[in-house]
């Protein structure tokens, strides 16, 4: 990226320099440019240029997008909501439950239409904030409810859309620690400059921590839940 | 609407066809006050307004253009400021909500887009001079000329009108990405406000259409003798060009705009998912893909952006010619160029789709087409820097913008390659960063050349030259406002400001952090806008004072300048009468480009000049 901008610039520079110097010269000079001088030579290198961008810029983006996570990477559902973002971890069984839409209702406290018949969700985990642990590469599987959504981290380098109907993947390893915003990039409404969130990047005990944490209180709602019914 | 032709000067036979052009102007003005009888008075009031004839069209064109971009840059500007002082009430605006930037945002790209930089370069130049330049008579479909015209304007109004409805205007953004723009519950202004916008782009769409069938009816049909494909002037290869792209990208935009029209009211499923919950309701009925609204709207998006660029890049050729006085660099090379940057411009949709959730080998593809696309465009300018190298230059007002739209362009473009590269788009995309490069290149050199064609045709136009010191002056601070305004965006965007945000405080400090940066680029912006006033005040002042044109006063080789006024309609050789005139129009002996050239004391010559030889 800092190459490509000092290479753009200069050439910015350069050209702009051509531009301007003939502005000053009055008397016109007779014989035409030699085309092969002025022309094809010049763009045989600069072909040569954008044939070595474009290998490099395919190498960085197959690094990135060809291949999956690998197994081991964690699971964690990102899901875009007309203004909010929400993250969803799989809990202990590593399996997300399923969701269906009519169920989402986020007065009640389901804002992903959790389906409490499946068993498999009942140890789901949804913040309202990313927290990852430093240097776990991590499988982010994008939806939206809605519209489309954008979702960026910039401290990341990511971004991937969020598109309802589709579940996307993306994935990488943060490495570290700090607090990172998290933005909204596809226009989807009235409230989309402020459809933000927060990244929390902990070092690994404290992410455990954080987990638990939240598993805790997890339990404790539902017992409430089943306490009330 | 097509007027009477037997009282039409342009076409009747009788009347003398060695009039000066540089009268004409004059003619049109005075052309009714000739009858004392009422109807028929207003009849003459109503006919250069309600006219087949091409170059009135290609006024009007400009007029309605330049209607649509005073508007367009006053919602810019309530943008700007709202963006940096988000308390304060705008003038004659009030108090911004989020959801009245968001249409502001909406309008204001639809308005330039479209009705700005579609329709001034080629539906307004080409009107004005095509004929012309081909040596042709006419139009080859005058009446069709016609009603895309007036479509166009009702485009505008029905557009227009988005604003006075209930809600609002739509807030979905130019690109007006579903399930957003197909569901009427997911935002103000997404109900009726965005039915206008539909059918206001429908219109639009049918209107282009017609212009560019007609154009290119003209451009291979009515080309007068001797005016082979490669003695066109380079404007006309653009045109050409252009219009080919028009009909097919803006087929391909009609169908998707009807196919979002019916998912709105007839409940297909085109763009809107299985499940699709907007506001607390499912609103599919079957299972359609946002992702099929965005191949087919870009599709039509990226061509739209050639389409609004490559006259641009004619009218500058001509010019850096004219006003260096030497050919241009690799004519035929411009020629095929041009040509190259249309068909490569129809495959490199997907690279506004890297992060959109399209497959990642698609992107590779098109990383590696919108790479291609650099070659032509590079050979494009390394010619102008080419035929402006050496030359003895005429800094005179169109060349002054002529060489801003280069320097524009190379700036705008420069930035193209970066964005090509899908991991550092993946970083770009939706930042101000692409906000930067798409108003260096697309829009600000479009508007440089629109000036530099305004300057230059302004005695086909009126018969009156505009006033060069203010031209200047208008040049000046246009360039440096506009690099104020949009180089520093670059900077946001590296940062990681996304677009259409409607304010930075409140939010994180990440972008809290460049509101400094963005007062200074509303600054600029207020500068740039300012400007234009200029512009307006000349333009005003030299229709009815300007200093009154020579026939050719830029001493210039097309045969829009041919000093006479002879239409002769396909004639053949044999029906030629060469004393009538030492020039005839209708005949092109030469290449279009022949300045500098120096016989008998002469540094241009006209491509109609049968006897000047070169030296
Ligand atoms: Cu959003």
């Amino acid at each position: 990226m800092k190459f490509n901008l000092v290479t753009i610039f200069v050439l910015f520079l350069l050209a702009q320099i051509l531009l301007i110097l003939p502005i000053f010269r009055r008397r016109p000079r007779d014989q035409q440019p030699r085309i092969w001088l002025a022309e094809s030579l010049p763009l045989l290198l600069f072909g040569a240029v954008y044939v070595w961008m474009a290998m490099t810029a395919q190498r960085l983006w197959a690094d990135d997008r060809y291949e999956g996570p690998s197994l081991t990477a964690m699971q964690v559902e990102v899901v875009g909501v007309q203004f909010q973002w929400y993250f969803r971890y799989p809990g202990e069984d590593a399996t997300f439950g399923s969701t269906r839409p009519e169920l989402v209702n986020a007065a009640a406290g389901n804002p992903l239409g959790l389906d409490l018949r499946d068993s498999e969700g009942d140890d789901d985990i949804v913040s309202s904030e990313l927290v990852l642990p430093v240097g776990r590469e991590v499988d982010l599987r994008l939806r939206a409810h809605d519209v489309i959504h954008g979702f960026f981290i910039p401290g990341m380098r990511l971004k991937e859309n969020a598109v309802p109907g589709l579940t996307l993947h993306v994935h990488f390893t943060p490495e570290t620690a700090g607090t990172y915003p998290i933005l909204c990039t596809q226009v989807c409404g009235l409230g989309h400059g402020h459809m933000q969130a927060r990244l929390r990047v902990l070092p690994a005990a404290e992410f455990a921590d954080w987990l638990q944490a939240r598993e805790g209180k997890r339990r404790a709602e539902e017992a409430a839940i089943k306490g009330g019914v | 609407m097509s007027t009477d032709p037997e009282i039409d000067p342009e076409t009747d036979p009788n009347v003398d066809p060695e009039i000066d052009r540089a009268s004409w102007g004059a003619r049109m003005d005075a052309g009714s006050t000739t009858s004392d009888r009422l109807p028929r008075r207003w009849r003459n009031a109503l006919r250069p307004i309600f006219t087949t004839e091409h170059r009135v069209i290609g006024i009007e064109y400009l007029v309605l253009s330049l209607v649509a971009v005073a508007a367009g840059t006053v919602l810019s500007l309530v943008m700007r400021i709202h963006l940096v002082w988000p308390e304060l009430a705008v003038p004659f605006f009030g108090q911004v909500k989020p959801e009245d930037y968001l249409a502001l945002v909406t309008m204001h790209g639809t308005l330039m887009v479209f009705f700005v930089l579609t329709t001034a370069p080629l539906s307004g130049f080409a009107n004005l001079v095509v004929p012309e330049q081909l040596g042709a008579s006419r139009m080859a479909l005058p009446t069709l000329n016609a009603v895309s015209f007036w479509m166009t304007a009702g485009a505008l109004l029905i557009l227009l009108a988005a604003f006075a409805v209930p809600q609002g205007a739509p807030i979905s953004g130019w690109t007006s990405y579903p399930p957003l723009s197909a569901v009427a519950a997911a935002g103000p202004g997404q109900a009726l406000g965005m039915d206008l916008w539909l059918a206001s782009l429908t219109v639009f769409c049918l209107a282009s259409w017609l212009g560019s069938l007609n154009l290119l009816a003209t451009i291979l049909n009515e080309r007068c003798e001797g005016m082979t494909l490669m003695r066109l002037p380079l404007t006309v290869w653009s045109w050409l060009v252009a219009s080919l792209l028009v009909l097919i990208s803006f087929s391909v935009l009609l169908a998707a705009l009807l196919l979002l029209f019916s998912d709105r009211h007839y409940g297909t499923s085109f763009f809107i998912p299985a499940g699709d919950l907007v506001a607390g309701h499912v609103r599919s009925r079957g299972d359609g893909s946002p992702l099929l609204w965005l191949h087919l709207f870009w599709f039509f998006g990226h061509p739209e952006v050639y389409i609004a660029v490559l006259p641009g890049m004619g009218i500058t050729s001509s010019l850096l010619a004219n006003f260096s006085r030497r050919p241009i660099a690799g004519y035929p090379m411009m020629a095929m160029t041009t040509v190259l940057i249309g068909l490569l411009g129809l495959v490199v949709w997907g690279h506004h789709m890297f992060v959109s959730g399209m497959n990642p080998y698609a992107g590779t593809a098109f990383a590696l087409t919108t790479m291609a696309i650099a070659v032509p465009s590079t050979a494009k300018v390394l010619s102008w820097l080419a035929t402006i190298w050496g030359g003895g230059l005429r800094l005179t007002t169109p060349m002054l913008f002529s060489l801003g739209f280069v320097s524009l362009f190379i700036a705008g473009g420069l930035t193209g390659p970066v964005l090509a590269q899908p991991a550092l788009d993946a970083y770009l995309h939706n930042t101000y960063f692409v906000v930067a490069h798409f108003h260096l290149i697309m829009a600000m050199a479009g508007v440089f050349s629109i000036f530099a064609g305004v300057y230059y045709w302004f005695p086909l136009m009126t018969g009156r030259l505009m006033n060069g010191t203010l031209g200047k002056l208008h040049f000046w601070i246009t360039l440096i406002a506009a690099y104020g305004a949009f180089f520093p965006m670059h900077f946001a965007g590296l940062a990681g400001e996304p677009r259409h945000y409607s304010q930075l405080s409140g939010t994180t400090p990440l972008l809290e952090n460049l509101l400094p940066l963005q007062r200074g680029i509303t600054f600029s912006a207020v500068i740039l806008a300012s400007a234009q006033l200029i512009f307006l005040a000349n333009l005003l002042w030299s229709i009815m004072r300007g200093e009154v044109a020579p026939p050719n006063p830029w001493q210039a080789t097309t045969l829009e300048w041919a000093p006479s006024m002879a239409r002769i309609v396909k004639t053949s050789t044999s029906g030629l009468d060469p004393s009538a005139s030492k020039f005839h129009q209708n005949i092109a002996c030469r290449a279009p480009y022949e300045y500098g050239l120096r016989p008998n004391g002469l540094d241009f010559i006209m491509q109609c000049d049968p006897n000047t030889k070169a030296e």
